[in-house]
Protein backbone atom coordinates (compact mmCIF):
# COMPACT_ATOMS: atom_id res chain seq x y z
CA UNK A 1 0.00 0.00 0.00
CA UNK A 2 1.06 3.58 -0.49
CA UNK A 3 3.21 5.51 1.91
CA UNK A 4 1.59 7.53 4.67
CA UNK A 5 0.78 11.11 3.73
CA UNK A 6 0.41 10.42 0.01
CA UNK A 7 -2.89 10.10 -1.70
CA UNK A 8 -3.27 6.95 -3.77
CA UNK A 9 -2.96 7.84 -7.43
CA UNK A 10 -0.97 11.01 -6.77
CA UNK A 11 1.83 9.54 -8.86
CA UNK A 12 -0.56 9.04 -11.76
CA UNK A 13 -1.70 12.66 -11.46
CA UNK A 14 1.90 13.83 -11.36
CA UNK A 15 2.62 11.98 -14.60
CA UNK A 16 -0.32 13.66 -16.30
CA UNK A 17 0.81 17.04 -14.99
CA UNK A 18 4.29 16.59 -16.44
CA UNK A 19 3.04 15.87 -19.96
CA UNK A 20 0.48 18.67 -19.81
CA UNK A 21 3.08 21.15 -18.63
CA UNK A 22 5.44 20.11 -21.41
CA UNK A 23 2.67 20.61 -23.96
CA UNK A 24 2.10 24.21 -22.90
CA UNK A 25 5.77 25.08 -23.30
CA UNK A 26 7.53 25.87 -26.54
CA UNK A 27 8.93 22.76 -28.13
CA UNK A 28 12.70 22.57 -28.37
CA UNK A 29 12.74 21.33 -31.97
CA UNK A 30 14.84 23.47 -34.34
CA UNK A 31 13.46 23.83 -37.86
CA UNK A 32 17.00 23.69 -39.27
CA UNK A 33 16.80 23.91 -43.06
CA UNK A 34 14.09 26.59 -42.84
CA UNK A 35 15.53 28.43 -39.86
CA UNK A 36 19.28 28.85 -39.58
CA UNK A 37 20.67 27.78 -36.21
CA UNK A 38 21.95 30.37 -33.74
CA UNK A 39 25.57 29.34 -33.56
CA UNK A 40 27.73 30.22 -30.63
CA UNK A 41 30.34 32.93 -31.20
CA UNK A 42 33.64 31.49 -32.39
CA UNK A 43 31.86 28.44 -33.83
CA UNK A 44 34.25 26.10 -35.63
CA UNK A 45 32.51 25.48 -38.93
CA UNK A 46 35.22 25.61 -41.56
CA UNK A 47 38.71 27.05 -41.93
CA UNK A 48 38.91 30.02 -44.29
CA UNK A 49 42.07 31.25 -45.98
CA UNK A 50 42.92 34.88 -46.59
CA UNK A 51 45.21 34.11 -49.49
CA UNK A 52 46.65 37.63 -49.70
CA UNK A 53 48.18 37.24 -46.23
CA UNK A 54 49.78 33.86 -46.86
CA UNK A 55 53.55 33.87 -47.22
CA UNK A 56 53.92 30.11 -47.74
CA UNK A 57 55.85 29.79 -44.50
CA UNK A 58 54.43 26.24 -44.18
CA UNK A 59 53.98 26.59 -40.42
CA UNK A 60 50.34 25.56 -40.59
CA UNK A 61 51.07 22.45 -42.65
CA UNK A 62 53.87 21.50 -40.28
CA UNK A 63 51.84 22.02 -37.11
CA UNK A 64 48.78 20.21 -38.42
CA UNK A 65 48.43 17.00 -36.31
CA UNK A 66 46.82 14.99 -39.09
CA UNK A 67 48.60 16.57 -42.03
CA UNK A 68 45.53 17.64 -43.87
CA UNK A 69 46.95 20.87 -45.34
CA UNK A 70 48.53 20.67 -48.77
CA UNK A 71 50.67 23.58 -49.94
CA UNK A 72 52.51 24.01 -53.25
CA UNK A 73 54.47 27.11 -54.17
CA UNK A 74 57.26 28.42 -56.32
CA UNK A 75 59.77 31.21 -55.94
CA UNK A 76 59.48 34.29 -58.06
CA UNK A 77 62.35 36.69 -58.62
CA UNK A 78 61.38 40.33 -58.71
CA UNK A 79 63.59 42.51 -60.94
CA UNK A 80 65.89 44.81 -59.05
CA UNK A 81 64.49 48.24 -58.34
CA UNK A 82 66.88 51.17 -58.35
CA UNK A 83 70.24 50.15 -56.99
CA UNK A 84 69.10 47.17 -54.91
CA UNK A 85 69.53 43.54 -55.65
CA UNK A 86 66.85 41.30 -57.09
CA UNK A 87 64.44 39.99 -54.50
CA UNK A 88 62.66 36.67 -54.41
CA UNK A 89 59.28 35.98 -52.95
CA UNK A 90 57.10 32.94 -52.54
CA UNK A 91 54.03 32.55 -54.70
CA UNK A 92 51.25 30.27 -53.50
CA UNK A 93 50.22 27.73 -56.14
CA UNK A 94 48.05 25.43 -54.14
CA UNK A 95 46.56 25.62 -50.68
CA UNK A 96 44.10 22.85 -49.89
CA UNK A 97 42.61 21.49 -46.68
CA UNK A 98 41.25 17.96 -46.62
CA UNK A 99 38.21 18.31 -44.36
CA UNK A 100 37.81 14.54 -44.36
CA UNK A 101 41.01 14.42 -42.29
CA UNK A 102 40.75 17.73 -40.46
CA UNK A 103 39.79 17.33 -36.81
CA UNK A 104 38.94 21.01 -36.32
CA UNK A 105 41.58 21.50 -33.63
CA UNK A 106 42.40 24.97 -34.96
CA UNK A 107 46.14 24.61 -34.39
CA UNK A 108 46.85 25.89 -37.93
CA UNK A 109 44.90 29.05 -37.15
CA UNK A 110 46.84 29.53 -33.91
CA UNK A 111 50.13 28.81 -35.68
CA UNK A 112 49.67 31.20 -38.59
CA UNK A 113 51.88 34.25 -37.87
CA UNK A 114 50.39 36.34 -40.69
CA UNK A 115 46.63 36.12 -39.95
CA UNK A 116 45.89 34.15 -43.08
CA UNK A 117 43.70 31.46 -41.52
CA UNK A 118 40.37 32.08 -39.74
CA UNK A 119 37.48 30.14 -38.31
CA UNK A 120 34.24 30.56 -40.19
CA UNK A 121 30.92 29.36 -38.73
CA UNK A 122 29.87 28.08 -42.18
CA UNK A 123 29.10 24.35 -41.84
CA UNK A 124 27.01 23.38 -44.86
CA UNK A 125 29.65 21.81 -47.08
CA UNK A 126 28.73 18.13 -46.95
CA UNK A 127 29.60 16.11 -50.05
CA UNK A 128 28.56 12.75 -51.46
CA UNK A 129 32.15 11.65 -51.99
CA UNK A 130 34.88 11.78 -49.37
CA UNK A 131 37.39 12.97 -51.99
CA UNK A 132 35.33 16.07 -52.65
CA UNK A 133 35.95 17.21 -49.08
CA UNK A 134 39.41 18.44 -50.08
CA UNK A 135 38.81 22.11 -50.71
CA UNK A 136 41.21 24.26 -52.74
CA UNK A 137 42.32 27.80 -52.05
CA UNK A 138 39.63 29.51 -54.11
CA UNK A 139 36.90 27.81 -52.09
CA UNK A 140 38.77 28.56 -48.86
CA UNK A 141 39.08 32.20 -49.96
CA UNK A 142 35.33 32.36 -50.59
CA UNK A 143 34.72 31.28 -47.01
CA UNK A 144 36.62 34.37 -45.84
CA UNK A 145 33.47 36.38 -46.56
CA UNK A 146 31.62 34.40 -43.91
CA UNK A 147 34.16 35.04 -41.16
CA UNK A 148 32.50 37.20 -38.52
CA UNK A 149 34.26 40.14 -36.85
CA UNK A 150 35.96 39.20 -33.59
CA UNK A 151 33.65 38.89 -30.67
CA UNK A 152 33.41 41.94 -28.43
CA UNK A 153 35.17 41.70 -25.10
CA UNK A 154 33.19 41.22 -21.95
CA UNK A 155 32.49 44.45 -20.10
CA UNK A 156 35.23 44.87 -17.52
CA UNK A 157 37.62 42.52 -19.26
CA UNK A 158 41.28 43.34 -19.67
CA UNK A 159 41.97 45.38 -22.80
CA UNK A 160 43.45 43.47 -25.73
CA UNK A 161 47.19 42.98 -25.72
CA UNK A 162 47.68 45.28 -28.72
CA UNK A 163 45.75 48.08 -27.09
CA UNK A 164 47.58 47.69 -23.80
CA UNK A 165 50.96 47.78 -25.55
CA UNK A 166 49.98 50.83 -27.57
CA UNK A 167 48.76 52.64 -24.48
CA UNK A 168 51.94 51.86 -22.66
CA UNK A 169 53.88 53.33 -25.55
CA UNK A 170 51.65 56.39 -25.58
CA UNK A 171 52.23 57.10 -21.88
CA UNK A 172 56.02 56.99 -22.25
CA UNK A 173 57.32 60.47 -21.32
CA UNK A 174 59.78 60.96 -24.21
CA UNK A 175 57.89 61.88 -27.35
CA UNK A 176 58.63 63.65 -30.57
CA UNK A 177 57.05 67.11 -30.79
CA UNK A 178 53.82 67.40 -32.73
CA UNK A 179 52.47 64.22 -31.21
CA UNK A 180 48.70 64.55 -31.36
CA UNK A 181 47.99 62.85 -28.08
CA UNK A 182 49.30 64.26 -24.83
CA UNK A 183 51.11 61.82 -22.59
CA UNK A 184 49.23 60.50 -19.61
CA UNK A 185 45.87 61.05 -21.18
CA UNK A 186 43.37 59.38 -18.90
CA UNK A 187 41.82 56.26 -20.27
CA UNK A 188 38.90 54.27 -19.03
CA UNK A 189 40.18 50.75 -18.56
CA UNK A 190 38.29 47.96 -20.20
CA UNK A 191 35.51 48.16 -22.69
CA UNK A 192 35.64 46.77 -26.20
CA UNK A 193 38.11 48.60 -28.32
CA UNK A 194 39.31 47.98 -31.82
CA UNK A 195 43.04 47.64 -32.18
CA UNK A 196 43.08 50.06 -35.13
CA UNK A 197 41.70 53.00 -33.20
CA UNK A 198 44.35 53.33 -30.50
CA UNK A 199 47.70 53.55 -32.26
CA UNK B 1 -36.22 7.39 -47.19
CA UNK B 2 -34.20 10.41 -48.24
CA UNK B 3 -33.69 11.24 -44.59
CA UNK B 4 -32.15 7.83 -43.96
CA UNK B 5 -29.84 8.18 -46.95
CA UNK B 6 -28.67 11.63 -45.81
CA UNK B 7 -28.10 10.37 -42.28
CA UNK B 8 -26.16 7.35 -43.54
CA UNK B 9 -24.03 9.63 -45.70
CA UNK B 10 -23.35 11.84 -42.68
CA UNK B 11 -22.35 8.85 -40.57
CA UNK B 12 -20.07 7.60 -43.34
CA UNK B 13 -18.48 11.04 -43.60
CA UNK B 14 -18.02 11.19 -39.82
CA UNK B 15 -16.55 7.69 -39.89
CA UNK B 16 -14.07 8.74 -42.56
CA UNK B 17 -13.19 12.08 -41.01
CA UNK B 18 -13.27 11.77 -37.21
CA UNK B 19 -10.66 8.98 -36.90
CA UNK B 20 -8.31 11.00 -39.09
CA UNK B 21 -8.84 14.07 -36.92
CA UNK B 22 -8.12 12.02 -33.82
CA UNK B 23 -5.06 10.52 -35.48
CA UNK B 24 -3.72 13.92 -36.47
CA UNK B 25 -4.46 15.25 -32.99
CA UNK B 26 -2.52 12.31 -31.59
CA UNK B 27 0.49 13.13 -33.79
CA UNK B 28 0.53 16.75 -32.70
CA UNK B 29 -0.48 16.40 -29.05
CA UNK B 30 1.96 13.58 -28.46
CA UNK B 31 4.73 15.56 -30.13
CA UNK B 32 4.14 18.68 -28.07
CA UNK B 33 3.82 16.67 -24.86
CA UNK B 34 7.30 15.36 -25.63
CA UNK B 35 8.70 18.80 -26.50
CA UNK B 36 8.66 18.09 -30.25
CA UNK B 37 6.74 19.64 -33.13
CA UNK B 38 5.37 16.56 -34.86
CA UNK B 39 4.59 16.51 -38.59
CA UNK B 40 5.33 19.93 -40.13
CA UNK B 41 5.59 19.42 -43.89
CA UNK B 42 2.70 17.41 -45.40
CA UNK B 43 0.05 19.80 -46.71
CA UNK B 44 2.10 22.90 -45.96
CA UNK B 45 0.48 24.21 -42.79
CA UNK B 46 1.78 22.36 -39.71
CA UNK B 47 1.55 19.01 -41.47
CA UNK B 48 -2.25 18.91 -41.54
CA UNK B 49 -2.24 16.38 -44.39
CA UNK B 50 0.15 13.94 -42.74
CA UNK B 51 -2.43 11.16 -42.45
CA UNK B 52 -3.50 11.66 -46.07
CA UNK B 53 0.14 11.25 -47.07
CA UNK B 54 0.37 8.14 -44.88
CA UNK B 55 -2.73 6.74 -46.57
CA UNK B 56 -1.23 7.30 -50.02
CA UNK B 57 1.96 5.60 -48.90
CA UNK B 58 0.10 2.60 -47.46
CA UNK B 59 -1.95 2.23 -50.65
CA UNK B 60 1.22 2.00 -52.75
CA UNK B 61 2.73 -0.81 -50.74
CA UNK B 62 2.88 -4.42 -51.77
CA UNK B 63 0.13 -6.66 -50.46
CA UNK B 64 2.05 -9.46 -48.74
CA UNK B 65 0.36 -12.58 -47.42
CA UNK B 66 2.62 -15.12 -45.67
CA UNK B 67 2.73 -18.49 -47.39
CA UNK B 68 1.63 -20.44 -44.34
CA UNK B 69 -1.11 -17.97 -43.46
CA UNK B 70 -4.76 -18.87 -43.41
CA UNK B 71 -5.45 -16.73 -46.47
CA UNK B 72 -9.15 -16.02 -46.11
CA UNK B 73 -9.08 -15.28 -42.41
CA UNK B 74 -5.92 -13.24 -42.85
CA UNK B 75 -7.52 -11.11 -45.55
CA UNK B 76 -10.81 -10.75 -43.74
CA UNK B 77 -9.41 -9.72 -40.36
CA UNK B 78 -8.85 -5.97 -41.03
CA UNK B 79 -12.44 -5.65 -42.23
CA UNK B 80 -13.76 -7.46 -39.18
CA UNK B 81 -11.76 -5.08 -37.02
CA UNK B 82 -13.01 -1.93 -38.73
CA UNK B 83 -16.64 -2.43 -39.76
CA UNK B 84 -18.16 -2.98 -36.26
CA UNK B 85 -17.17 0.53 -35.23
CA UNK B 86 -19.03 1.92 -38.24
CA UNK B 87 -22.08 -0.08 -37.16
CA UNK B 88 -21.89 1.31 -33.62
CA UNK B 89 -21.84 4.88 -34.95
CA UNK B 90 -25.24 4.20 -36.55
CA UNK B 91 -26.96 3.92 -33.17
CA UNK B 92 -25.10 6.77 -31.44
CA UNK B 93 -27.37 9.80 -31.09
CA UNK B 94 -25.85 13.25 -31.66
CA UNK B 95 -28.95 15.25 -30.72
CA UNK B 96 -32.47 14.96 -29.35
CA UNK B 97 -35.61 14.04 -31.31
CA UNK B 98 -34.28 11.44 -33.66
CA UNK B 99 -30.90 12.95 -34.56
CA UNK B 100 -29.64 9.41 -34.93
CA UNK B 101 -29.64 7.05 -37.89
CA UNK B 102 -31.26 4.19 -36.08
CA UNK B 103 -32.95 4.72 -32.70
CA UNK B 104 -32.67 1.15 -31.54
CA UNK B 105 -34.63 0.16 -28.43
CA UNK B 106 -31.73 -2.01 -27.31
CA UNK B 107 -29.11 0.43 -28.56
CA UNK B 108 -26.76 0.02 -25.59
CA UNK B 109 -26.84 -3.75 -25.88
CA UNK B 110 -26.22 -3.52 -29.62
CA UNK B 111 -23.34 -1.07 -29.23
CA UNK B 112 -21.51 -3.16 -26.62
CA UNK B 113 -22.05 -6.43 -28.49
CA UNK B 114 -20.82 -5.01 -31.80
CA UNK B 115 -17.83 -3.31 -30.18
CA UNK B 116 -16.85 -6.73 -28.86
CA UNK B 117 -16.90 -8.06 -32.43
CA UNK B 118 -14.25 -5.51 -33.39
CA UNK B 119 -11.82 -7.28 -31.07
CA UNK B 120 -12.46 -10.54 -32.94
CA UNK B 121 -10.64 -8.96 -35.92
CA UNK B 122 -7.43 -8.75 -33.93
CA UNK B 123 -7.82 -12.31 -32.66
CA UNK B 124 -8.41 -13.52 -36.23
CA UNK B 125 -5.31 -11.67 -37.40
CA UNK B 126 -3.25 -13.24 -34.63
CA UNK B 127 -4.48 -16.73 -35.41
CA UNK B 128 -4.26 -16.55 -39.19
CA UNK B 129 -0.79 -15.01 -39.52
CA UNK B 130 1.11 -18.28 -38.93
CA UNK B 131 3.53 -16.41 -36.70
CA UNK B 132 4.21 -17.23 -33.09
CA UNK B 133 4.36 -13.58 -32.06
CA UNK B 134 1.06 -12.90 -33.78
CA UNK B 135 -0.46 -15.87 -32.02
CA UNK B 136 0.80 -14.70 -28.62
CA UNK B 137 -0.58 -11.25 -29.35
CA UNK B 138 -3.90 -12.72 -30.43
CA UNK B 139 -4.15 -14.71 -27.21
CA UNK B 140 -3.38 -11.60 -25.20
CA UNK B 141 -6.12 -9.76 -27.09
CA UNK B 142 -8.54 -12.56 -26.24
CA UNK B 143 -7.55 -12.54 -22.58
CA UNK B 144 -7.94 -8.78 -22.46
CA UNK B 145 -11.38 -8.96 -24.06
CA UNK B 146 -12.48 -11.55 -21.50
CA UNK B 147 -11.32 -9.48 -18.53
CA UNK B 148 -12.43 -6.03 -19.55
CA UNK B 149 -15.75 -6.76 -21.22
CA UNK B 150 -17.19 -7.63 -17.80
CA UNK B 151 -16.56 -4.33 -15.93
CA UNK B 152 -17.50 -2.43 -19.08
CA UNK B 153 -20.87 -4.13 -19.29
CA UNK B 154 -21.45 -3.69 -15.54
CA UNK B 155 -20.69 0.03 -15.76
CA UNK B 156 -22.94 0.44 -18.78
CA UNK B 157 -25.76 -1.49 -17.16
CA UNK B 158 -25.52 0.80 -14.15
CA UNK B 159 -26.42 3.72 -16.41
CA UNK B 160 -29.14 1.71 -18.10
CA UNK B 161 -30.58 0.98 -14.69
CA UNK B 162 -30.46 4.64 -13.70
CA UNK B 163 -32.20 5.69 -16.90
CA UNK B 164 -34.59 2.77 -16.99
CA UNK B 165 -33.98 2.17 -20.68
CA UNK B 166 -31.47 0.50 -22.99
CA UNK B 167 -32.00 3.03 -25.78
CA UNK B 168 -29.00 5.34 -26.13
CA UNK B 169 -31.23 8.30 -26.97
CA UNK B 170 -33.39 7.43 -23.98
CA UNK B 171 -30.39 7.30 -21.64
CA UNK B 172 -29.10 10.68 -22.81
CA UNK B 173 -32.63 12.09 -22.50
CA UNK B 174 -32.89 10.92 -18.88
CA UNK B 175 -29.46 12.27 -17.98
CA UNK B 176 -29.31 14.95 -15.28
CA UNK B 177 -26.32 16.84 -13.94
CA UNK B 178 -26.31 14.88 -10.66
CA UNK B 179 -25.50 11.75 -12.62
CA UNK B 180 -21.95 13.04 -12.84
CA UNK B 181 -21.14 12.36 -9.15
CA UNK B 182 -23.66 9.52 -8.97
CA UNK B 183 -22.19 7.57 -11.92
CA UNK B 184 -18.60 8.83 -11.59
CA UNK B 185 -17.11 5.47 -10.66
CA UNK B 186 -19.03 3.79 -13.46
CA UNK B 187 -17.80 6.39 -15.94
CA UNK B 188 -14.16 5.84 -14.97
CA UNK B 189 -14.54 2.07 -15.08
CA UNK B 190 -16.30 2.20 -18.47
CA UNK B 191 -13.66 4.49 -19.97
CA UNK B 192 -10.69 2.55 -18.63
CA UNK B 193 -12.18 -0.79 -19.66
CA UNK B 194 -12.95 0.67 -23.08
CA UNK B 195 -9.35 1.80 -23.46
CA UNK B 196 -8.20 -1.69 -22.56
CA UNK B 197 -10.55 -3.20 -25.10
CA UNK B 198 -9.14 -0.89 -27.77
CA UNK B 199 -5.65 -2.00 -26.68
CA UNK B 200 -4.55 1.60 -26.33
CA UNK B 201 -1.47 2.36 -24.25
CA UNK B 202 -1.06 1.81 -21.32
CA UNK B 203 -3.08 -1.32 -22.10
CA UNK B 204 -1.27 -2.24 -25.33
CA UNK B 205 0.19 -5.49 -24.06
CA UNK B 206 -1.07 -7.40 -27.14
CA UNK B 207 1.06 -5.25 -29.47
CA UNK B 208 3.98 -4.85 -27.04
CA UNK B 209 6.58 -4.12 -29.70
CA UNK B 210 9.56 -4.73 -27.45
CA UNK B 211 8.62 -8.33 -26.81
CA UNK B 212 6.26 -9.62 -29.52
CA UNK B 213 7.11 -7.28 -32.43
CA UNK B 214 3.64 -5.96 -33.18
CA UNK B 215 1.41 -8.74 -31.89
CA UNK B 216 -1.43 -9.70 -34.18
CA UNK B 217 -0.42 -7.08 -36.78
CA UNK B 218 3.15 -8.33 -37.22
CA UNK B 219 2.57 -9.86 -40.66
CA UNK B 220 0.40 -7.06 -41.99
CA UNK B 221 1.55 -4.31 -44.30
CA UNK B 222 0.18 -1.79 -46.73
CA UNK B 223 -3.52 -1.16 -46.92
CA UNK B 224 -4.50 -3.96 -44.54
CA UNK B 225 -2.26 -2.54 -41.84
CA UNK B 226 -3.72 0.90 -42.52
CA UNK B 227 -7.18 -0.57 -41.93
CA UNK B 228 -6.07 -1.85 -38.53
CA UNK B 229 -4.69 1.58 -37.67
CA UNK B 230 -7.92 3.19 -38.82
CA UNK B 231 -9.86 0.70 -36.70
CA UNK B 232 -7.88 1.81 -33.65
CA UNK B 233 -8.77 5.46 -34.19
CA UNK B 234 -12.36 4.64 -35.11
CA UNK B 235 -12.45 2.68 -31.86
CA UNK B 236 -11.34 5.77 -29.96
CA UNK B 237 -14.10 7.81 -31.58
CA UNK B 238 -16.71 5.15 -30.77
CA UNK B 239 -15.55 4.72 -27.18
CA UNK B 240 -15.56 8.48 -26.61
CA UNK B 241 -18.98 8.82 -28.24
CA UNK B 242 -20.42 6.04 -26.07
CA UNK B 243 -18.90 7.52 -22.90
CA UNK B 244 -20.34 10.90 -23.89
CA UNK B 245 -23.82 9.54 -24.45
CA UNK B 246 -23.88 7.30 -21.39
CA UNK B 247 -22.09 9.35 -18.75
CA UNK B 248 -21.74 12.93 -19.91
CA UNK B 249 -25.25 13.67 -21.09
CA UNK B 250 -24.66 13.39 -24.82
CA UNK B 251 -26.06 16.45 -26.56
CA UNK B 252 -26.88 18.33 -23.37
CA UNK B 253 -24.95 21.57 -23.26
CA UNK B 254 -25.30 24.97 -21.62
CA UNK B 255 -27.80 26.22 -24.23
CA UNK B 256 -29.63 25.37 -27.48
CA UNK B 257 -29.59 21.61 -26.92
CA UNK B 258 -31.86 20.92 -29.90
CA UNK B 259 -30.06 23.04 -32.46
CA UNK B 260 -26.47 22.69 -31.26
CA UNK B 261 -26.73 19.21 -29.73
CA UNK B 262 -24.36 17.76 -32.33
CA UNK B 263 -21.80 20.40 -31.44
CA UNK B 264 -21.89 19.59 -27.72
CA UNK B 265 -21.62 15.88 -28.54
CA UNK B 266 -18.63 16.48 -30.80
CA UNK B 267 -17.02 18.74 -28.23
CA UNK B 268 -17.30 16.13 -25.50
CA UNK B 269 -16.02 13.43 -27.85
CA UNK B 270 -12.94 15.48 -28.67
CA UNK B 271 -12.24 16.28 -25.03
CA UNK B 272 -12.39 12.55 -24.26
CA UNK B 273 -10.22 11.76 -27.28
CA UNK B 274 -7.66 14.24 -25.96
CA UNK B 275 -7.79 12.38 -22.65
CA UNK B 276 -7.13 9.11 -24.48
CA UNK B 277 -4.05 10.58 -26.14
CA UNK B 278 -2.92 12.23 -22.92
CA UNK B 279 -3.07 8.93 -21.05
CA UNK B 280 -1.14 7.26 -23.84
CA UNK B 281 1.68 9.77 -23.65
CA UNK B 282 1.87 9.81 -19.86
CA UNK B 283 1.90 6.17 -18.82
CA UNK B 284 4.16 3.26 -19.66
CA UNK B 285 2.75 -0.06 -20.84
CA UNK B 286 1.38 -2.36 -18.14
CA UNK B 287 2.65 -5.89 -17.75
CA UNK B 288 0.26 -8.69 -18.65
CA UNK B 289 -0.32 -9.72 -15.01
CA UNK B 290 -0.80 -6.09 -13.91
CA UNK B 291 -3.30 -5.72 -16.71
CA UNK B 292 -5.32 -8.71 -15.56
CA UNK B 293 -5.06 -7.64 -11.93
CA UNK B 294 -6.42 -4.19 -12.70
CA UNK B 295 -9.47 -5.71 -14.34
CA UNK B 296 -10.32 -8.44 -11.85
CA UNK B 297 -9.10 -6.92 -8.58
CA UNK B 298 -10.16 -3.31 -9.10
CA UNK B 299 -12.49 -2.66 -12.02
CA UNK B 300 -14.91 -5.53 -11.50
CA UNK B 301 -15.46 -4.83 -7.76
CA UNK B 302 -15.71 -1.09 -8.46
CA UNK B 303 -18.30 -1.61 -11.18
CA UNK B 304 -20.26 -3.95 -8.93
CA UNK B 305 -20.19 -1.32 -6.19
CA UNK B 306 -21.43 1.24 -8.70
CA UNK B 307 -24.21 -1.13 -9.70
CA UNK B 308 -25.23 -1.50 -6.07
CA UNK B 309 -25.09 2.26 -5.48
CA UNK B 310 -27.25 2.90 -8.54
CA UNK B 311 -29.77 0.27 -7.47
CA UNK B 312 -30.03 1.53 -3.90
CA UNK B 313 -30.48 5.18 -4.88
CA UNK B 314 -32.90 4.25 -7.65
CA UNK B 315 -35.09 2.34 -5.23
CA UNK B 316 -34.75 4.92 -2.47
CA UNK B 317 -35.82 7.88 -4.60
CA UNK B 318 -38.18 6.17 -7.03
Amino acid sequence: MGRVGRLPGSGLAKGLAVTLRTMTRRSITRQYPEVQPDLAPRSRGVIALLEENCTVCMLCARECPDWCIYIDSHKETLPAEGGGRARTRNVLDRFAIDFALCMYCGICIEACPFDALFWSPEFEYAEYDINELTHEKDRLREWMWTVPPPQAHDPGAEPPKEVAAAEKAATRPKRTPGEPRTPGEPRTPGGPRTPGGST
Amino acid sequence: MLEIVVKLALVAAAFALLPLLVGQAEHKVMAHMQGRLGPMYAGGFHGWAQLVADGVKFAQKEDVIPQAADRWVFKLAPGVALVPYLLVLIVVPVGPDGQVVLDLGVGLFFALAVMGVGVIGAIMAGWASANKYSLLGGMRVAAQLMSYELPMVFAASSVAMAAGTLSLSGIAEEWRWYWLPWQAVGAVVFFVAGLAELRRPPFDMPVADSEIIFGPYTEYGGLRFALFLLAEYAGIVVLCALTTVLFLGGWKGPFLDTELGWLWTLLKVFVLAFLVIWLRVSYPRMREDQLQKLAWAYLVPLSLAQLALTGVLKVAFA
